[in-house]
């Protein structure tokens, strides 16, 4: 997005002072925010990052001891791991965390971009297709996960019971994650759909009028033409969306319960060492380790698509 | 479109197909939410019964009465609504000040606000979680609102700010200029300028802050303990017997506290994709 | 399932306000439905003879969820509420943000309740809470169904009861496909710690780490238990069970769906209510013994403590003795069937004719076994949260046994670090 530069016909006297005055104005204009991002973020970082370093209860956080690194590994002389990088447990969550991710962020933007397309092209009841699209994206996460533990309950589940004939999806942690993946994708392809949606609509119509004259069919069309020109405005939409679901916590919390949701989600897992286990180190840790995955996948994403956020 | 002429059969099985499409996405879509609205109708001995019997069953209104009539939801939904109009309002307000400085000022380490903007709206939440509830509990706001309000500003901020300043980019300089050379502030500017012709911005993206932050679940969880938001009611809600999930009233809190938001939705459907799309995608 | 919370007032009488001295008390208590009712009208009646004003705070019903919340209260130092329910298992994590009821309570009284039942919430000679009621695990069944096929008797041992239990179903499948023969806890969560320990202790397995705080679950016969629970899942338990918690099981039974059921006491009273299906043809009986074990049942129940944050703790400390006391228990075991923790009221005969199996099983509630809370300390939710995501996996058939109790030895000895 380029800034525009109105030049004001002011002489160029006046022009050097009106600057450091513009910048001093907008100084004062961005210092609330800047003051509130740094109480709401900078320092509670600070405090989880500090903490990371310690052994501390919850209850009792001014009671601590210096580990170092001692949360993220370390060995006893009697060969005992205690690291949270030591425990099993951790990376079954990194592994379901990152399927999860991987799996509902590509199924969503199938789905999405099918979505888009139908929405896109002109038949009777477009408008009402348009509407229900909106749908799944305006219930909350929470309500959402308790409408399909109900559908999943293998005694009155419409899935569970009906399509299943009685199993239980969300007992074993290893067929829950894709009964998770459903609900993620039943929730948020609908936010794809409108994003795709709106960068079809902004798309030239007359390239494919040029297009349907030289004879290329629509799949050709589709390949050639519409996903090059959707390709920044999908890049965007994915990489806000993978760090959405990186992030997931709701939707194990509220199905699978406390003990297994910090199996399956890194949130779930630092929460639970954090909050339920009152470690306010061992969970400050893990936050911290949760922290620097999401920064290098920016990073990641960032450099090697060169995504333009601006 | 000439096929319909040249192979009618061929045509007629497309439009076919795609119609059957339209189809399966739409049940795909909405029979979730079907399913609960018709849950929520229907008294809590029937929920055995077979899909075709559940269908059939009697409707009743009870689980509505009773989801209405039971105190920690109407606590919720009381909350929820000071929380997120609350945290809205402010973010509104501060975002529209740092909009305005972003979109329209030209300084030195502008991009770098903006980096910073983009990198917290990315933050994971949990990253401040310990951090925050330390700061809450010494402050004294545990299961006070206020601590709620506070730490929902971490996504509504870096969001509104975003949204707002390329709405502010769009916006005609000549308007402003006229007010510039009468010699008013950068604030009456603001005010009587620009709020004006940002109305349908600040309410798009008021509404979608509010969304974001009438389901946030994990803050709502862990800051308060009686004072609870609607999306951890939901998720604690249980009804006449120790450990009883009455799925019934489940639904039908569920459905009260989305019809509003579905609602709200559908009325702005148009403002929310451009607000979304301003917010995101910039080829 | 968990619990929404509120706060109600409950307004008396005798208004209190109007009296000098007089005070408000909140109570952390019961969850739902009678549990809080009960509570409910108990907290009234002390209101009404003192005068005070109790307001009751409704809690989380998942033990875990309620323990969650109570800690973020108790750390935050919060004086919203006065007296907390505490499940038998909470005074070591908690002890420290409790008053000492030992002087402020005498000793004679205390001494009235099962001394089993003291000691575990005596920590450090600190009396962290009063005991309210006590909970164990019991062998429910349906004693016309034990009739139709042929038994004249409830399962001694486990090998009987999945005896008992498979022909009954194959029985009764043939008219009702959603019929199961056993169902219990199986859920990831403290309940499936319960149930667990139960099936090891009665197979002669331990109880995870004794009272020296010496890790023992990996031997031969705690897996061998596990093995043996896992054999049930398809078996006669239906797939599901894994999902269940108490209501869930209680639910299947009591609409007649099931033979044998694992459950607390509290099961009793509302399978014995008007619009149970199976009202009065439901039997107690101790839990089934393991190949060469004896029988055993997870001790449960709930105490009352008074928080140190509490700004009327006076106040507070009289209404725990008045819930925790002869009257209030009777009350409970009568229209609730919760356990007294109070000797003398297992010969009360008003409270043996309303729960006959309090007489006959009186043994198992005196040799009740705890869950290793009091060695393992603060840490007790990580060794159960380990120990029930290991037989979780067992139930689930994603490990055996034996691997899994070895896999739970390395995470306990992890959980331990430098000690309990």
């Amino acid at each position: 997005m380029t800034t525009k530069v109105t030049s004001t016909p002011v002489p160029p006297t006046r022009r050097r002072g009106t600057e450091a005055a513009r910048a001093r104005q907008a100084f004062w204009l961005l210092l609330p925010t800047l003051i509130a991002i740094a109480l709401v973020a900078g320092y509670p970082l600070y405090r989880t990052i500090f903490f990371a370093l310690f052994e501390a209860d919850l209850t009792t956080p001014d009671q601590r001891t210096f580990l170092g690194l001692g949360n993220f590994w370390f060995t006893t002389e009697e060969g005992v791991a205690l690291g949270f990088l030591q425990d099993p447990k951790w990376w079954e969550a990194v592994k379901n965390t990152m399927l999860f991710t991987v799996v509902s962020v590509f199924l969503e933007t199938v789905f999405g971009m099918i979505i888009a397309l139908v929405v896109n092209s002109a038949f009777k009841g477009r408008a009402f297709l348009r509407t229900a699209m909106l749908v799944p994206w305006a219930i909350p996460t929470v309500v959402s996960a308790q409408m399909w533990a109900y559908m999943y309950n293998d005694s009155f589940g419409l899935v569970g019971r009906g399509l299943l004939g009685g199993q239980a999806l969300l007992a074993n942690t290893d067929t829950a994650i894709w009964a998770l993946i459903a609900v993620d994708v039943w929730k948020t392809t609908s936010f794809m759909a409108l994003l795709i949606l709106a960068g079809l609509q902004s798309l030239p119509g007359d390239m494919y009028e040029a297009a349907d004259m030289d004879g290329a069919s629509k799949w050709t069309q589709f390949w050639r033409l519409t996903l090059p020109l959707l390709r920044p405005a999908l890049l965007v939409a994915l990489v806000f969306r993978s760090l959405d679901a990186l992030r997931v916590f709701d939707i194990m919390y509220v199905m699978l319960g406390a003990n297994n949701a910090a199996a399956t989600s890194m949130t779930g897992y630092a929460r639970q060492a954090m909050i339920d286990n009152s470690m306010l180190g061992m969970g400050s840790a893990v936050a911290v380790a949760i922290f620097l995955i999401i920064m290098v996948i920016v990073v990641v994403y960032v450099t090697a698509f060169r995504v333009k956020f601006d | 479109m000439n096929l319909q002429k040249t192979n009618p059969t061929l045509y007629y099985l497309q439009r076919g197909l795609f119609y059957l499409l339209v189809l399966v996405i739409s049940v795909y879509l909405l029979l979730p939410f079907f399913w609960a609205v018709l849950t929520s109708f229907r008294r809590s001995g029937d929920l055995f019964l077979s899909p075709m019997e559940f269908v059939m069953a009697p409707s009743t209104v009870s689980n509505y009465v009773q989801v209405f009539a039971n105190p920690s939801f109407q606590r919720g939904l009381l909350f929820s609504v000071i929380v997120a109009v609350a945290a809205v309002i402010i973010s509104l307000i501060l975002g529209s000040f740092a909009a305005y400085a972003l979109g329209r000022f030209r300084f030195k380490g502008k991009s770098m606000v903006l980096y910073i903007i983009l990198a917290v709206s990315v933050f994971p939440q949990i990253a401040v979680l310990g951090g925050l509830f330390t700061l809450v509990r010494a402050t004294g706001l545990y299961n006070n609102p206020i601590a709620l309000i506070f730490s929902y500003l971490i996504f509504t901020i870096p969001f509104t700010v975003w949204v707002l300043t390329s709405f502010v980019r769009d916006i005609p300089g000549e308007l402003e200029e006229a007010a510039l050379v009468d010699g008013a502030s950068p604030l009456q500017t603001l005010f009587k300028v620009l709020f004006p012709v940002m109305m349908p911005a600040l309410v798009t993206t008021g509404l979608l802050a509010f969304i974001n932050a009438w389901n946030e679940y994990l803050f709502a969880l862990t800051f308060t303990s009686s004072n609870r938001t609607v999306p951890v009611v939901i998720a604690n809600y249980s009804g006449a017997s120790q450990y009883d999930q009455p799925w019934g009233q489940i639904m039908a809190a569920s459905i009260v506290v989305t019809v509003p938001l579905i609602i709200l939705v559908l009325v702005f459907q148009r403002n929310i994709v451009s607000g979304l799309t301003a917010g995101a995608v910039k080829g | 399932m968990k619990k929404a919370i509120a706060i109600l007032g409950l307004t008396t009488a005798l208004a209190g306000a109007s009296q000098a001295g007089a005070v408000t008390v909140t109570l952390a208590c019961g969850t739902v439905g009678q549990e809080l009712q009960l509570c409910k009208e108990g907290a009234a009646r002390w209101a009404k003879k003192t005068g005070n004003t109790v307001k009751i705070f409704e809690s989380p019903n998942l033990t875990n969820d309620r323990l969650g919340l109570y800690q973020q209260q108790l750390a935050a130092k919060s004086s919203d509420i006065d007296v907390y329910q505490l499940d038998v298992i909470w005074p070591g994590l908690l002890s420290q943000h409790f008053v000492d009821l030992k002087g402020k309570i005498p000793a004679s009284e205390v001494n009235t309740h099962f001394k089993g039942i003291v000691a575990a919430n005596t920590v450090g000679g600190k009396l962290v809470s009063m005991p309210w009621f006590t909970d164990a695990g019991l062998l429910y069944y349906r004693t016309d169904l034990l009739k139709k096929y042929g038994y004249n008797a409830p399962p001694k041992t486990w090998a009987e009861m999945a005896t008992m239990a498979r022909k009954i179903q194959s029985g009764e499948q043939k008219t009702n496909k959603g019929f199961a023969g056993f169902v219990f806890q199986g859920k990831n969560y403290e309940g499936l710690t319960c149930n667990a320990l139960e099936w090891v202790s009665s197979f002669g397995g331990g109880t995870i780490v004794d009272d020296s705080g010496k890790v023992t679950i990996n031997n031969a016969k705690a897996a061998l238990a596990l093995d043996t629970a896992a054999g049930w899942i398809r078996d006669i338990s239906p797939r599901g069970v894994t999902t269940y918690g108490e209501e869930e099981a209680r639910g299947i039974f009591q609409s007649g769906n099931a033979a044998f059921m694992r459950n607390w006491p509290y099961a009793w009273a509302l399978g014995q209510s008007d619009d149970s299906k199976v009202k009065g043809k439901i039997g107690v009986a101790p839990l089934p013994a393991g190949v060469g074990g004896k029988p055993a049942a997870t001790l449960g129940g709930w105490n009352l403590g008074v928080s140190q944050y509490s700004k009327n703790q006076a106040a507070a400390i009289d209404l725990v003795r008045y819930l925790t006391g002869p009257a209030e228990q009777k009350i409970r075991a009568i229209e609730g069937a919760y356990n007294p923790t109070i000797t003398t009221l297992y010969q009360d005969k008003a409270i043996l004719a309303k729960n006959p199996f309090f007489g006959s099983l009186y043994s198992v509630f005196t040799n009740a076994v705890a869950r290793p809370s009091g060695p393992t300390k603060s840490k007790y939710n990580q060794v159960s949260q380990a120990f029930s995501t290991a037989v979780s996996s067992v139930l689930n058939g994603n490990t055996k046994g034996q691997a899994a109790v070895a896999k739970l030895n390395t995470d306990l000895a992890r959980i331990k670090g430098r000690g309990w």
